[in-house]
């Protein structure tokens, strides 16, 4: 079987999954809107402020949504032994590692779509002139926090206390996600054209890189009985 | 050997007192403000270069699966974060009086700083995990990956924002540095590096005989 055959069936068992318990999803959702209105009581109505403190909302929203989406990735192994499954899974565990990582970036993708979506309609943004721009941002952003999110996802599930770890190791790596995230909406929302935050936008794709092919190369140590 | 490095390192680090106070002159601009310095830098290559070990020993690791390299990236790593708080701490000293105010968001005060907290979380790793070889393991990816993105939040930060000087040694052409301040500095640079391999060794013998009790 090859490469992407194996990739794709980890990517297609968890969809089916999710699509039939929507455990994560439905929460994710519920818990975006309550940071929405977290956010809101935070720091008053004032519209100015909220506009201003935009990006930088969104995108710590996504990633506190991700600290609770992507820590999850590999409990449904812990059930019926299904561990053993994935460690059992002959050739290149990076198949698997690809597989599981497409679940998180369509997860977390639809979460920051979702909260988009939301804050343009409660903060009153006008999102619909810069879509195309803001969907790159997106897809940088996410395959930066869903690629190392992965990766910690499978360590911590061996771990007792893996609730607390988790963030304790995600979040300090996540700092030029989400200074390159914010700083390439700010730019997007004030018109400005993608090509102005060029330098930011080569720097989420060189993090997304570095995450990747180190996700990619250790993932079988990780995976180790 | 060990004892002999605790020596040069203390030795060392009285020369260096003694010339950062004695033989180079107070600055011309901060006064014996600046003499923090002979703390603040050496302490920078001396965790750097615990993170650089980190890296090389994680990856001398997973390729080998002998367990002292295990024990020299914990050990490393160990004295990275040590010196880093360090760097932290002089920094914030200095930056009192000469910039008035104990912290800013600078680019170099930033990426350090979250330098500090990736790498100690990469200690709590290791104490979280419960099995030896898992822990290692584990830690070996997350000392890669933490090593690694150094670069990246240096570069991050940088964009975001800078107040602190340039590389005064490491920039390029010349350093704008007068001798006597240079003469003090390497003394106290070569006496940190002694402290650090003898920490580093003191470390190793720790960690050997705490897993001969623990076997």
């Amino acid at each position: 079987m090859s490469f992407a055959r194996r990739a794709w069936i980890v990517l297609w068992k968890d969809l089916l999954t999710e699509r039939r318990s929507k455990e994560s999803l439905n929460a994710l959702f519920f818990f975006a809107v309550l940071l929405l209105f977290l956010f809101e009581f935070a720091l008053g109505p004032d519209r100015e402020r909220l506009t201003a403190a935009l990006p930088g909302l969104l995108w710590l929203g996504f990633i506190l949504a991700g600290l609770l989406g992507l820590g999850r990735t590999f409990l449904v192994e812990r059930e019926n032994d299904c561990w053993e499954g994935l460690l059992l899974t002959p050739g290149d565990k990076g198949a698997i590692y690809l597989g599981k990582l497409a679940v998180n970036f369509l997860l977390m993708a639809t979460v920051a779509i979702v909260l988009l979506g939301l804050f343009g309609i409660f903060y009153n943004v006008d999102l619909w002139g810069s879509l195309a721009p803001l969907a790159v941002v997106i897809v940088l952003g996410t395959v930066g926090l869903a690629s190392v999110g992965t990766l910690f996802g499978a360590m911590t599930s061996q771990v007792r206390a893996r609730e607390l770890l988790f963030p304790l190791l995600l979040l300090p790596v996540q700092v030029p996600v989400l200074l390159g995230t914010v700083k390439a909406t700010e730019a997007v929302l004030q018109g400005l054209a993608l090509s102005e935050v060029a330098h930011w936008l080569k720097l989420l794709a060189a993090a997304d890189l570095v995450y990747l092919v180190v996700g990619l190369l250790t993932f079988e140590f990780v995976l180790e009985a | 050997m060990t004892r002999w490095l605790g020596w040069l390192a203390a030795l060392g680090l009285l020369v260096g007192l003694a010339m950062g106070f004695g033989y180079a002159p107070k600055d011309a601009v901060q006064g014996n403000v600046q003499r923090i310095m002979y703390l603040h830098f050496p302490s920078i290559l001396t965790a750097y270069t615990g993170f650089g070990i980190v890296l090389v020993a994680s990856l001398g690791y997973l390729f080998t699966r002998r367990m002292e390299w295990d024990r020299v990236a914990h050990a490393a790593g160990e004295i990275g974060v040590l010196f880093t708080g360090l760097i932290l701490v002089s920094g914030s000293i200095w930056g009192k009086p000469t910039w008035g105010t104990w912290w800013t968001w600078d680019a170099r005060l930033t990426s350090t700083a979250i330098l500090f907290l990736i790498f100690v979380g990469y200690l709590l790793l290791r104490g979280m995990v419960e099995d030896r070889e898992r822990g290692a393991r584990y830690a070996a990816v997350v000392g890669i990956l933490g090593a690694l993105n150094i670069i990246i939040v240096h570069y991050s930060v940088l964009w975001w924002r800078t107040l602190h000087q340039p590389p005064t040694l490491l920039g390029p052409g010349r350093a704008p540095i007068a001798p006597p301040f240079r003469a003090a500095l390497a003394v106290n640079l070569i006496a940190f590096l002694f402290l650090f391999a003898y920490f580093l060794a003191k470390r190793l013998h720790l960690r050997r005989l705490e897993e001969e009790i623990r076997a």
